[in-house]
């Protein structure tokens, strides 16, 4: 127990540290900074620093899921040298950031509830951006009977009659307040709490294999099915019927009412959303890819729900 | 099957060729892991020490906190955290929240209850024996704790190497403070929830195997110092 093995001892464990640790207090803050650099071309100009860089964006999961927001984010930040965070949560979730400003824009996909979020004074200058449609998959055996149906009102009547599986989001999100519309739609009663219908509360890629893995029927965004293609394995049962429209919205968060925001950023995003160039990458995004457009831009047309 | 297969192909060409980030990801994980282990260690391993060697009011209420801690799940712990660092939060002016800073905070949080009570237990679980031969040595204060602690020093590698291991694995905590930020926050585990999001199995599987790999080296070396020590 002499003073040079307790040294000894001393130093095995201040080196298993330093091998636990690699570096220890400077590794959080060398992260970013190696990323930063790593993310900024040589050879592009850089654009004029914002005066508060830092933005906050607040999405719904099948924008992040489908691959377009890692087109569209690294195209924004080098043209205007903001950094975006990016935090793919529910559309649901993404305004209840947006109303404790959390947030600085929202793209989302809930019409109904972004109308009473803007109303509410939390939202301004919402845009339309673009639209793709929902669609209803399910097993190929079919057992609700399902092909051949006209309309989503009919569908969703047969698998409530059949009590055929059906997943549900449960997460408030965009295509869940959907979903609820349409049980809503063919006057059938929320299944809410029925054996035949299963809430996964997840976002849409988790709810897709759950779907095939359950054999149930559900609803989900083209853009997100298509980026599953192969592996959600459930067909088409029913699209083009104008209640599955899913219309994207930026909105950006308004600074009378939510001090901390950062408006300028926010409108940045916005602008960046709708300009020409940008609108062009979202109608051609997925084509190559997966043979056919995910999303259909839409800015400056009339809302394709008519309101 | 197949999948498995592909996901093994899959490690293997992410890691020939670095697609993906998947080095700076890799290394983003052991540097946040690292340091929150560091922070665990720094603050648990004393508090731990104290509970075992200590006589104060209060002691056994501590370490069956620390107990109870070593359950919390990591989204808890993380869910705590975001709502203090939030914009909207007491701390939300210090602009924390989706940094590393963040995540480094939130998994020191798990880990520390982790430390204590692995210390703690390894410090109890000496002979008592051992206390009345370091008391006859007539050691003071410090160099009783210091003697008890380096009869304990295997306990004590064991209890930073629970920390470790409960953070470099846990997805909760990092995707509610971190959210996933490319470049930023994104870690081999919340890499690996993105990936399965997208139905992309196979690369999320090799994700998963890179994180083991990672796991594997850091407790060789940890092991490896634990032989050193003991056959001293």
């Amino acid at each position: 127990m002499s003073c040079m093995s307790l040294a000894r001892m001393l130093g095995v464990v201040v080196a298993a540290f330093a091998l636990v640790a690699c570096g220890g207090d400077t590794g959080p803050a060398a992260a970013p900074a190696t990323s930063a650099v790593a993310q900024t071309p040589i050879a592009t100009p850089t654009p004029p620093k914002p005066a508060r860089p830092d933005m906050i964006l607040a999405t719904t999961t099948s924008t992040q899921d489908s691959g377009l927001l890692d087109v569209l984010v690294p195209a924004f930040q080098k043209a205007t040298g903001y950094q975006v965070k990016v935090i793919a949560v529910g559309s649901g979730a993404a305004m209840q950031m947006g109303e404790r400003g959390d947030a600085d824009v929202l793209l989302v996909h809930s019409p109904a509830a972004e109308e009473k979020f803007v109303a509410d004074g939390f939202g301004i200058e919402r845009t339309l951006v673009m639209h793709n449609d929902f669609v209803v998959i399910g097993p190929t055996a079919d057992p609700a009977g399902l092909k051949g149906s006209k309309t989503v009102a009919e569908v969703m009547k047969k698998i409530a009659d059949k009590k055929a599986t059906f997943i549900s989001r449960g997460d408030n999100s965009g295509t869940d307040v959907l979903e609820k519309n349409l049980w809503k739609s063919a006057s059938v009663a929320t299944p809410k709490g029925q054996s035949w219908y299963l809430e996964t509360g997840q976002g849409m890629g988790a709810t897709l294999t759950v779907a095939r893995e359950k054999q149930g029927y559900t609803v989900t965004d083209r853009a997100t099915l298509l980026a599953f293609t192969g592996k959600a394995d459930l067909p088409i049962l029913l699209e083009g019927d104008p209640a599955l429209l899913n219309v994207y919205h930026v909105i950006v968060l308004n600074p009378a009412k939510l001090t901390k925001t950062n408006t300028e950023g926010g409108r940045a995003f916005k602008d960046f959303l709708v300009n020409a160039e940008t609108q062009k990458m979202i109608g051609d995004f997925g084509k190559e890819k997966y043979g056919q457009a995910l999303f259909f831009a839409d800015a400056g047309k009339p809302n394709p729900l008519g309101r | 099957m197949d999948l498995l297969l592909e996901a093994l192909r899959e490690a293997v060409r992410l890691l020939r060729t670095g697609d993906g980030d998947v080095y700076s990801i890799t290394l983003r994980t052991a540097l946040i892991t690292g340091a929150s282990t560091l922070v665990a260690a720094l603050v648990g391993l004393p508090v731990g020490l104290g509970i075992a060697l200590g006589r104060f009011p209060g002691q056994r209420v501590l370490l069956a906190i620390a107990n109870a801690g070593t359950g919390m799940p990591p989204v808890v712990a993380g869910l705590f955290v975001a709502i203090l660092l939030w914009r909207s939060g007491p701390l939300g002016a210090l602009g924390l929240i989706y940094t590393p800073w963040a995540m480094v905070i939130a998994q020191a949080l798990i880990a520390t209850p982790l430390v204590v009570s692995f210390a703690a237990a390894g410090v109890m679980a000496l002979p008592p024996s051992l206390h009345l031969q370091v008391r006859a040595m007539g050691a003071g204060a410090a160099s009783y704790v210091w003697l008890i602690a380096r009869e304990a020093r295997l306990a004590l590698l064991v209890a930073v190497m629970a920390g470790f291991g409960g953070v470099v694995s846990e997805v909760g905590a990092a995707m509610m403070v971190g959210g996933n930020l490319s470049g930023e926050t994104r870690v081999l585990t919340t890499a690996a929830v993105l990936e399965v999001n997208r139905g992309n199995f196979g690369t999320a599987l090799a994700l998963g195997l890179i994180l083991l790999m990672l796991v594997v080296l850091v407790s060789a070396a940890l092991t490896t110092a634990q032989a050193r020590v003991r056959r001293r």
